[in-house]
């Protein structure tokens, strides 16, 4: 006998980059410009705190909001970095992994037929997301004559104004972009205009290069119609300790918080203890990391201008997101791969709107990222 | 961190960087570092630019001792003469005046340990000034100049990933 699978796990694609993937890992010797995640680990002090809690035995649930002291830490953290005021009692909810707080919050909010737009290029759990939740995904695809913002025309364009929900990210993975207030507010114009509840995935919002970072929820009329997520993985390089936090107005948080105590109960315990820590003494590790990328990212960018690729500054996250050299970057990202051994990932893994650019990480030492560039160098001069 | 601060922390993690890659790097015009590094040069703040060498993976023997000098002052002498005289020894790697129990603490290297031994009783010992000498040979290294020996971490990261 054969289990016979639903027809949701049936008809869900798999994700592009498990193709890529799997070329890479059956190749030597490569250099990859493929990691969606920081090169560091987390801050010792983060680490140790971890340790220190399993040491006194902290390893049972911890409230399924997540432990309040880390949630208060939260609430003083995002009001001081970015002028977020929520509150830690019903407010915010702390997740596995923002991956987690963006699957809650579809569920809680979307209903069978609403419409989910989505910013594009965009990471590649939101569209899946939308579909598990019943609802139907609506690409909103962002321009490279626009550095991949959100803007209003192209929500016009695409049909936004009819959907019910409106998924975006800046700093942005996998394009780099990222948006200024000025530039949000035409997009939270058109949001109140049309009543869209906007989920905004704010992870890398430490890792912007060019202006402070400025959450859409702060924008006049935006609190109380916006989710926004954020978590430890990209700013503390905690990513296999899985913790996020999901902010919003009470109701949601609750609902979401339904969904969670049945399938999660609580995030993991001992990360809880990590990021208590690195809220309170991490900030210096955190601008460190931060001075890192940049150094890479003004490396990585002018050489691709050196080399003729054309390349819009990105200004945030620790991705660039190059013009492919081919029509085809699948074709390229495979070329590259196979003759050079350097991973960069094809920019139609995070959608359409990626199709002919290349995502390119610079979460990589700076030793092999200027080897990675001299690879490419001696690939196009061929 | 402005432009300056930027360069030498550049300069810092890796002395081997060409003129065009710091600019790229720090975001400056090449001319600009050219110049930047000119100035620190001149005014003596950048004093020298060396390579971190782990010996021991050469298999070559590096004998290496931190000495402890006791020195007593006049009022023709000051720890600066005393450091103008041990300083000029080539074998002499670090003087450093220091705070505690003793007066300098002084870093010498050499092929051999009767090498190190000799240089310390003959050159150093019958200084006037010098009082007392206590030595210890170094046994093992881990980090220099902050760079670690281990083997380092792997990078245990998938390949590629969302």
């Amino acid at each position: 006998m054969t289990i016979e699978l639903s027809e949701r796990a049936r008809t869900i694609p798999p994700s592009g980059i498990r193709r890529f993937f799997e070329l890479a890992e059956q190749q030597e010797d490569i250099i990859s410009l493929g990691v969606g995640e920081p090169d560091f680990s987390a801050p010792w002090s983060a680490r140790e705190a971890a340790i220190a809690s399993l040491e006194a035995g902290k390893t049972s649930y911890t409230a399924n909001r997540g432990k309040l002291e880390l949630r208060e830490a939260i609430a003083a953290h995002v009001d001081d970095h970015f002028d977020l005021a929520y509150d830690p009692d019903d407010e915010i909810l702390v997740t596995t992994g923002v991956s987690e707080a963006v699957d809650l919050a579809l569920r809680a909010i979307v209903d069978p037929g609403d419409t989910v737009a989505v910013a594009q290029p965009a990471y590649i759990s939101y569209v899946p997301g939308a579909i598990f939740a019943g609802g139907d995904p609506l690409p909103v695809v962002t321009r490279r004559e626009d550095e991949f913002k959100l803007t209003r025309d192209v929500l016009e364009d695409s049909g936004a104004a009819g959907a019910d929900v409106l998924v975006m990210n800046y700093p942005n993975n996998p394009t780099g972009a990222t948006m200024t207030r000025e530039e949000l507010e035409p997009v939270a114009e058109f949001a109140r205009e049309h009543e869209l509840t906007v989920l905004s995935d704010e992870v890398y919002a430490r890792l912007s290069y060019e202006h402070d970072h400025t959450s859409i929820a702060t924008l006049p009329g935006m609190r109380e119609r916006t989710i926004v997520f954020n978590g430890f993985s990209k700013a503390y390089a905690m990513t296999g300790l899985r913790l996020g936090y999901a902010m919003g107005p009470p109701e949601v948080i609750s609902a979401m918080n339904r969904i969670h105590q049945y399938t999660m109960l609580s995030a993991p315990t001992t990360p809880q203890y990590a990021a208590i820590e690195a809220i309170e003494s991490c900030d210096d590790e955190v601008a460190e990391m931060r001075e890192q990328y940049n150094r890479r990212r003004r490396f990585v960018l002018s050489r691709f201008e050196e080399l003729g690729i054309d390349c819009f500054p990105a200004s945030g996250a620790f991705y660039a997101f190059p013009e492919s050299p081919w029509d085809e970057s699948d074709a390229f990202a495979e070329a590259l791969l196979e003759e050079e051994g350097v991973a960069v990932v094809p920019g139609t893994v995070f959608g359409e709107a990626g199709a002919g650019h290349l995502r390119v990480s610079y979460a990589t030492g700076l030793g092999e990222l200027r080897e990675a560039m001299r690879r490419l160098e001696s690939f196009l001069s061929r | 961190m402005n432009s300056r601060d930027e360069l030498l922390a550049l300069l810092s993690e890796n002395a081997r960087y060409s003129t065009a890659e710091l600019a790229r790097l720090a975001d400056m015009d090449e001319d600009v570092v050219e110049e930047e590094i000119a100035e620190l040069e001149a005014k003596g703040a950048l004093r020298g630019y060396q390579a971190v060498v782990d010996w021991d993976e050469l298999d070559r023997e590096r004998v290496r001792a931190s000495v402890e000098l006791n020195v007593t002052l006049d009022r023709e002498t000051s720890y600066g003469d005393i450091a103008d005289r041990i300083a000029k020894f080539p074998e002499v790697t670090t003087l450093r005046l220091m705070s505690g129990d003793y007066d300098f603490l002084m870093e010498v290297e050499g092929d051999s340990m009767s090498e190190v031994s000799w240089f310390i009783s003959e050159k150093i010992a019958p200084i006037p000034e010098i009082t007392q000498t206590v030595t210890h040979y170094v046994m093992d290294a881990y980090k220099e100049n902050g760079i670690e020996f281990g083997d380092g971490d792997d990078d245990d990261r998938l390949s590629v990933s969302p």
